[in-house]
């Protein structure tokens, strides 16, 4: 059985989000893989190595940049690498022509993708390739085993969570939860450097993005920032009050 | 057609029903706004929708008892296909984010996401979302004939009841068999309002101390104010708390009048699941917490002295 990967790379969570021009800043920040991407590596290393699978393959679509979380999965312990070279922003439907396409090429029997994406808050990505490949999807998945070619697992929906059953081939959508990913340790990250990174062009897969980004901007709400000295609790209580009650208004 | 795919759960209707009528209507385009009705015994729950739109189409099936995306998505094509629809609206849920996308690629259609408005002109659907663990608000267009959205929870106001009671159709579907075997569901069904339909959510962190300290100041501010119960994921990871009160990138995303966060440093990834509330509160013993930069009102002090001082002050009111 062959995993396939997804990989985002996406602003680091404690970098300030830039914009210039009307797009996000991306080029002089600091960009790092996807933590639900992170999860994703980690399962399939851990199947591998449980003997349920025997090749992880990661892939990633965008400039050569990308080829840097390609090498942390690879380090990590995925077998090899594919990117699509792509400059275009390209929206996850149109991403996942291009995943479907590859899992048909590598006979991939299980995709594993972010659940909530850092970069487009999107969660399109993982059903999207379900629905192009005909397949089932377990979504938000935050336990995952697989036993002669079933999927067991827990996952999150709206009102709690779900245990499931489910036959291969399968896409699922990674969930905090999942596991612990490990840290590339310095001798794997050498090891990395010799694996196979292969790349592709776009223009193999004909996608066309759907949606155009017309402008960004960081909208800040105007907060009051009101600072309140709690050393004495019950005139901190009674001003608490009263913002809630003429301010906030969430009470008579 | 707009089609509106409508929310519901235990036996009514989602208030993200409402919003996404409101929704339809901001598009101002030809064709009926029609709901559809997917579920096993939602007769009441078509009624209900019959308030607010010009046709109800409802699919009251057995089979359709327990959402699959699946199911949910063969439904949602194929009503949507034969009204000739091109615009199908589907909550920003979980599970409307989840089957979403397998309609938008069934009917070759866009999709835009978790939309906070909505505009349509001539032959382009325009949107706006946020981005980038809601830091960003990103403007989208798409000329696609056929847009399957997803609208984000409490980003409309609720759309009023019509005074009419709009016609029912009964609608005949072809349904994929269901792959995916659910063998254990674990409810969090609380007595309490939900965290997308609460005007005021009390939120804890770390900072309440320990499980007991949870459930005394948080839940008891919560059952104070009428709130619903919100959780930072450290809590959750620690299983202080269940997963479905998380709050944040990973967790729900919420947008209440007043927002009380209790014990919360603020890490980038519990704001994006909470800085587009009205208010926020916050009360918290560090006064660098990033959380009091975006505070409309911040207690400096010990969450285990002001908030049962408050709870006090409230119940005399």
């Amino acid at each position: 059985m062959r995993i396939l990967i997804v990989l985002r790379q996406v602003l680091d969570a404690e970098e300030t989000v830039r914009v210039k021009n009307g797009v996000v800043d991306l080029e002089s920040s600091k960009l790092v893989m996807d933590a639900m991407d992170e999860y994703g590596v980690e399962q399939a290393i851990r199947l591998r190595e449980g003997g349920a699978a025997e090749e992880v393959v990661v892939l990633a679509i965008g400039s050569e940049r990308v080829q840097d979380a390609l090498r942390t999965a690879l380090a990590m312990g995925a077998d090899r690498a594919i990117h699509v070279v792509s400059a275009e922003m390209l929206d996850p439907l149109a991403v996942s022509k291009v995943v479907a396409q590859t899992a048909q090429e590598e006979k991939i029997e299980l995709i594993l993708t972010g659940g909530q994406q850092a970069d487009w808050d999107s969660h399109a990505l993982g059903p999207a390739t379900a629905e192009r490949l005909g397949w089932p999807q377990a979504t938000w998945t935050s336990a995952l085993e697989i036993q002669n070619g079933v999927a067991i697992g827990k996952h999150d929906g709206d009102e709690g969570s779900e245990s499931f059953r489910v036959s291969l081939p399968l896409v699922v959508t990674t969930q905090q939860g999942l596991n612990e990913p490990r840290y590339p340790t310095v001798p794997n990250i050498m090891k990395a450097r010799k694996k196979e990174l292969r790349q592709e062009t776009l223009d193999r897969y004909q996608v066309a993005p759907t949606i155009r980004v017309l402008s960004a901007e960081i909208q800040v709400k105007t907060r009051m920032r009101k600072i309140i000295d709690g050393k004495d609790a019950s005139s901190a209580a009674a001003q608490l009050v009263e913002f809630l009650r003429n301010e906030a208004r969430v009470i008579a | 057609m707009i089609l509106v795919v409508a929310e519901h759960a235990n036996g009514r209707l989602s208030k993200s029903t409402a919003e996404m009528v409101a929704a339809a209507t901001t598009l101002k385009r030809e064709g009926p706004i029609a709901a559809l009705v997917l579920g096993s015994g939602v007769n009441a729950i078509a009624n209900e929708a019959a308030q607010m739109v010009e046709q109800v189409l409802v699919a009251d099936r057995p089979e359709l008892a327990e959402y699959d995306a699946e199911l949910w998505a063969a439904a949602v094509c194929q009503i949507a296909s034969e009204g000739g629809a091109h615009t199908v609206l589907i909550s920003g849920s979980r599970g409307g984010r989840e089957f979403s996308p397998r309609v938008a690629v069934k009917l070759g259609a866009a999709l835009l996401e978790d939309v906070i408005q909505l505009r349509h002109n001539e032959e382009a659907t325009t949107a706006e979302r946020y981005t980038y663990l809601s830091r960003v608000t990103e403007k989208i267009e798409t000329k696609s004939p056929v847009v399957v959205i997803t609208v984000k929870p409490g980003a409309f106001p609720a759309a009023a009841p019509t005074g009419k009671s709009a016609e029912q159709f009964d609608v005949d579907l072809e349904l994929p068999a269901r792959r995916i075997q659910v063998t254990g569901r674990l409810k969090e069904k609380g007595t309490r309002i939900s965290l997308s339909e609460a005007d005021a959510v009390v939120s804890g962190g770390r900072g309440v101390g320990n499980s007991e300290g949870f459930t005394k100041l948080v839940e008891g501010l919560a059952d104070q104010l009428g709130a619903a119960v919100g959780a930072t994921r450290a809590l959750v990871d620690a299983g202080w708390r269940p997963y479905s009160e998380q709050v944040g990138q990973t967790g729900k995303t919420v947008q209440p009048k007043a927002y009380i966060a209790l014990g919360i440093s603020g890490a980038v990834q519990h704001l994006s699941g909470m800085n587009k509330s009205q208010y926020i509160v916050a009360i918290n013993k560090d006064p660098d917490a990033p959380i009091f930069k975006i505070a409309d009102c911040g207690v400096v002090g010990d969450v285990g002295q002001i908030v049962p001082a408050l709870i006090e002050e409230l119940k005399k009111t």
